[in-house]
């Protein structure tokens, strides 16, 4: 018999998020995922300064923080034709790299870890055993035998004290953990580090943009200026903390983040390797460029699409095309003056609030109804997924050497095919690769940066059109960026200096979305499809698929008999 | 149970933290809080003994942006104080819990320390349709109500719950509302900033457990320790106020040499912060160092204060020192002080401001919040 089960709120995500799925004999056989906040945003920033809104989309993530606003100031520029000096690109790319590293390392240890690692396993692990399996996989100075033992000892009284604060409740002794008591305490080791490691990198968002999180941008350029004779500007102190910050975190991804990534990985690739694939259409818009944001050839990130996991061919995206991306709202929780069917390019889009569902408290949402504030974005009618996996997939599929090189190697180190990548463990071992990538790119950057104020380019802003009299009167501009989730664009119509209409197109609504008016389902829905559930009380399973997107919202997962309809036993978890 | 419970100095010993940092942290710490020398024989007994502060943390209309800021507590033992000296018991972006297990987390602690538990939120509550916000298909509002009832004090971490931040912004199209308008007859510490510093946060924490009393707080819910003065009378680039040194345009030569960013739409003289003295992330910088102006995160409806490059308005008379305060009372922000420094010299201006500092956040007239 099927049972439908409610899991909310699902936890270690950015945001509030909904997914509904159907489980029959131990196996999802349908999900639905769900949004359950809503701030409008977009409606906000109706009316006001071009200049000022990136300010305000910095605001829609503090954990993805600076992404919006780098996305919207390439918006602007591109609406009224601003190009930005050399420096501040490169800036932008390292402010870009800083958080890519940041966020990808904060995902994998304290938002993804836990549902591979059993955290009171470690406990009656052997320090010594430990040390030597560390030490077997890294050079990474913290790895005696005393160091674990001081690890465990710390958590065994944190335990002890009854009071288990953060760890309380969670799924510990399921049997979907399969590490080594060792290779836990050593995840526990770095979990800690990790936390501690995460707030040095982030120094180069406050170096640069004066503050983190929410750091500061400016349309056409970055707002911090160059002088190396002066004090109060960026100059040989400040360039030196950032390359250390970055030669730092390169360490501590390649012999910490990567090491433990492969070394779990190779407990969970028989499983997980296969279960999660999902949908097998990837979109990554491209980004960090090395020659201007308006020449997307130099990208370290191509642009592009993959349609039914060809990787012979990559498709062109045009963004400014009114047939290819598209949203809809069939299934969410607003209206459309066109009516529920229609599809919007993002230029034409409209946020007008329409909540139909259930008045709370409630048991559960009526998907048979609009049933989500997340919007239902297509390109050409396709449903996309977005992040790490796509980009490494573009980037892998375009041939390009140093994607080939890092892939290949993991690839032949797990002992396992390509065909592994379209997985939940391929998507969670593309963010670390990609990390690996990051790390180098941002020590270039640095580089052509230093190499640029030694040549005697300081500049960092392009004031031709900062004031609002040298605009046109109308203007239209679409920003994008490669967001650490996924492919983030930015729609805005500008009249008369101000905003006119402003719409995101987000990584999440891409993954997150519900169900389109074909029917069709989109990342998350999709890939929860199949995923084993042994016990639905602990949703172990369905954590790991969902937090392998590093979903920016916060979650609710149902579960429906096999018709969808007809409820059998409720059961809210 | 709690006789179980390890001292916050016993773990941080067990980390690796030795005596002498123990108490050079809880120097820093009372230096933070503004507090006398004798303050700090209350930290380290504080510290030294107590059990873990149960904390329940939610998370409505946001963007986590107040969790991220928390754990960038910059010195290495206040990042411990969020692991090991609060009972963290509730805090959707950290717990292994999800779903049932994760809501039973703050059940379990409502009723086992009624009265004894700290409630913290991160996020605006929206009134218009109690649906704009759910969780586990309950609505901000009631969840929120519901663990305040017993709380012994609410903290509404940054512009969102202090003030209702960027949702708030008009047209406010949630009807978003920070905690203070949702719920009363508690303590409730605003503790302002988009997000607040993490050492702001931190020093809000420190101050909770060893005092076991909410500090003390400005007419707007903040603590005076770290929002008594103005961005602009601790800036750095103050003497280029004062002299009449301004940036003109972005990465002009005065941008190039750190001048006033005044005439760029600094806020800096209508906001209460402590940016100017903690500064981000380990003192690294804060926005006027690098080169932006403020625009005001810490004051409640900043977002609809005018466009963040246009300057404050100017008006002519004593100069530029006397305008930016003529300017606060313009938005009724100014200090007594300020107001009755018409004409007085900058320097015996700049005295009795400090020497009077201690009062100032109570005389502070506030604007209106949205």
């Amino acid at each position: 018999m099927a049972e439908r089960i409610v899991i909310d709120p699902i936890t270690r995500i950015e945001g509030h998020l909904r997914v509904e799925i159907e489980v029959k004999d131990g196996i999802i056989t349908d999900a639905y995922s769900a949004g359950t906040m809503v701030r409008g945003i977009e409606t906000i920033l109706k009316g006001r300064d071009p200049r000022d809104a990136w300010a305000f989309v910095g605001r829609v993530c503090g954990v993805c923080t600076s992404t919006h606003s780098l996305t919207s100031v390439r918006t602007v520029e591109n609406a009224l034709g601003i190009t930005v000096p050399p420096n501040a690109e490169l800036i932008r790319n390292l402010m870009a790299n800083a958080l890519y590293i940041q966020d990808h390392v904060v995902h994998f240890y304290v938002l993804h870890a836990l549902d591979w690692v059993d955290v009171v396993s470690a406990l009656k692990a052997d320090p010594a055993e430990a040390s030597r399996i560390a030490q077997s996989i890294s050079s990474w100075p913290k790895s005696s035998v005393g160091y674990f033992t001081d690890v465990q000892k710390k958590f065994k009284n944190f335990v002890d004290s009854g009071q288990l604060g953060i760890f309380a409740n969670g799924y510990w002794g399921h049997s979907a953990y399969k590490l080594p008591a060792e290779i836990n305490l050593i995840a526990v080791a770095h979990y800690l580090e990790a936390l501690e490691w995460q707030k040095e990198i982030v120094k180069v968002h406050t170096i640069f943009g004066g503050k983190n999180p929410h750091p500061n941008y400016l349309v056409g350029g970055v707002p911090c200026s160059i002088n190396i004779e002066e004090a109060n500007a960026v100059n040989a102190e400040r360039l030196a903390m950032v390359g250390k910050l970055f030669e730092d975190a390169k360490t501590f991804v390649d012999q910490v983040y990567i090491p433990d990534l492969l070394a779990i990985a190779s407990f969970y690739k028989s499983d997980w390797g296969a279960i999660g694939g999902g949908l097998s259409n990837y979109m990554s818009f491209g980004d960090f460029p090395t020659n201007g944001y308006n020449n997307p050839d130099s990208f370290k990130i191509p642009r592009g699409v993959i349609l039914n996991r060809d990787l012979s061919k990559i498709h062109e995206i045009k963004a400014d095309d009114p047939t290819q991306i598209q949203e809809y709202v069939n299934n969410s929780w607003y209206d459309y003056s066109k009516g529920d069917k229609a599809g919007l390019h993002p230029w034409e889009g409209e946020t007008k609030l329409n909540y139909t569902g259930p008045k709370p408290p409630y048991e559960q949402l009526d998907v048979t109804q609009k049933y989500s504030w997340v919007k239902t974005p297509r390109w050409k009618g396709y449903p996309m997924e977005v992040g790490p996996l796509s980009r490494m997939l573009v980037g892998y599929a375009s041939g390009k050497a140093e994607y080939k090189e890092v892939i290949d190697s993991t690839l032949k180190a797990l002992d396992v095919p390509v065909a592994a990548l379209f997985s939940t463990l391929g998507r969670t071992a593309a963010r670390g690769l990609e990390t690996k990538l990051t790390c180098d790119w941002a020590l270039e950057f640095f580089q052509q940066l230093l190499t640029n104020i030694k040549n005697g380019d300081s500049r960092t802003m392009n004031n031709d059109k900062w004031e609002p009299e040298s605009w046109p009167k109308s203007a239209k501009g679409i920003g994008m960026v490669e967001a650490p989730r996924g492919a983030l664009s930015h729609f805005i119509v500008i009249e008369d200096k101000k905003i006119e209409n402003y719409q995101l197109v987000v990584p999440t609504t891409w993954n997150a979305s519900p169900r389109d008016p074909e029917g069709k389902r989109s990342a998350y829905e999709e890939s929860l499809i199949g995923t084993p559930v042994a016990d639905p009380k602990v949703p172990l399973e369905v954590l790991r698929t969902i937090h392998s997107f590093d979903p920016c919202l916060a979650c609710a997962v149902h579960v429906y008999d096999e018709n969808g309809s007809t409820l059998h036993d409720l059961k809210t978890y | 149970m709690k006789n179980k419970q390890p001292s916050f100095y016993e773990e941080v010993k067990e980390g690796g933290i030795s005596r002498k940092d123990f108490l050079k942290f809880c120097t820093t710490m009372a230096a933070l809080l503004g507090l006398e020398s004798s303050g700090i024989g209350q930290i380290v007994k504080a510290l030294d003994s107590k059990p873990r502060l149960p904390v329940i943390w939610f998370h409505f209309q946001e963007c986590t942006c107040c969790s991220e800021s928390f754990i960038r507590a910059s010195h290495p033992i206040v990042a411990s104080i969020v692991l090991d000296k609060i009972s963290l018991d509730y805090q959707e972006t950290l717990m292994a819990a999800s779903g049932y297990q994760a809501e039973e987390a703050y059940k379990a602690v409502m009723a086992k320390y009624p009265g004894e538990y700290i409630v913290m939120v991160e996020g605006s509550i929206p009134t218009e349709n109690e649906a704009y916000c759910c969780i586990g298909g309950k609505s901000a509002l009631q969840i929120l109500q519901e663990a305040a009832k017993n709380a012994k004090a609410v903290v509404a971490w940054g512009n969102c719950a202090s003030a209702g931040c960027v949702q708030a912004a008009s047209p406010n199209p949630t009807g978003a509302q920070p905690v203070h308008k949702v719920i009363s007859g508690k303590p409730i510490i605003n503790v302002q900033g988009c997000p607040p510093i993490a050492d702001v946060m931190a020093g809000v924490v420190v101050h909770l457990l060893t005092f076991d009393r909410i500090p003390q707080l400005d007419e707007l819910g903040r603590p005076k320790a770290f929002y008594s003065r103005r961005v602009h009378d601790t800036c750095y680039r103050r003497a280029n106020f004062d002299a009449g040194l301004f940036v003109e345009s972005f990465d002009d030569e005065g941008a190039k040499r750190g001048y006033c960013l005044y005439k760029m739409g600094c806020k800096g003289p209508v906001t209460y912060n402590s940016c100017g003295i903690i500064k981000w992330n380990d003192g690294v910088s804060y926005p006027i160092q690098s080169g932006h102006p403020c625009i005001g995160c810490s004051e409640a409806g900043f977002w609809d204060n005018g466009p963040f490059y246009q300057h404050l308005p100017s008006i002519a008379g004593f100069g530029i020192e006397t305008t930016a305060d003529k300017i606060g009372v313009g938005l009724g922000v100014a200090t007594a002080v300020g107001v009755a420094g018409h004409a007085i010299v900058t320097n015996i201006r700049k005295h009795r401001e400090i020497t009077n500092a201690p009062a100032a956040g109570s005389e502070i007239e506030t604007p209106k919040e949205s």
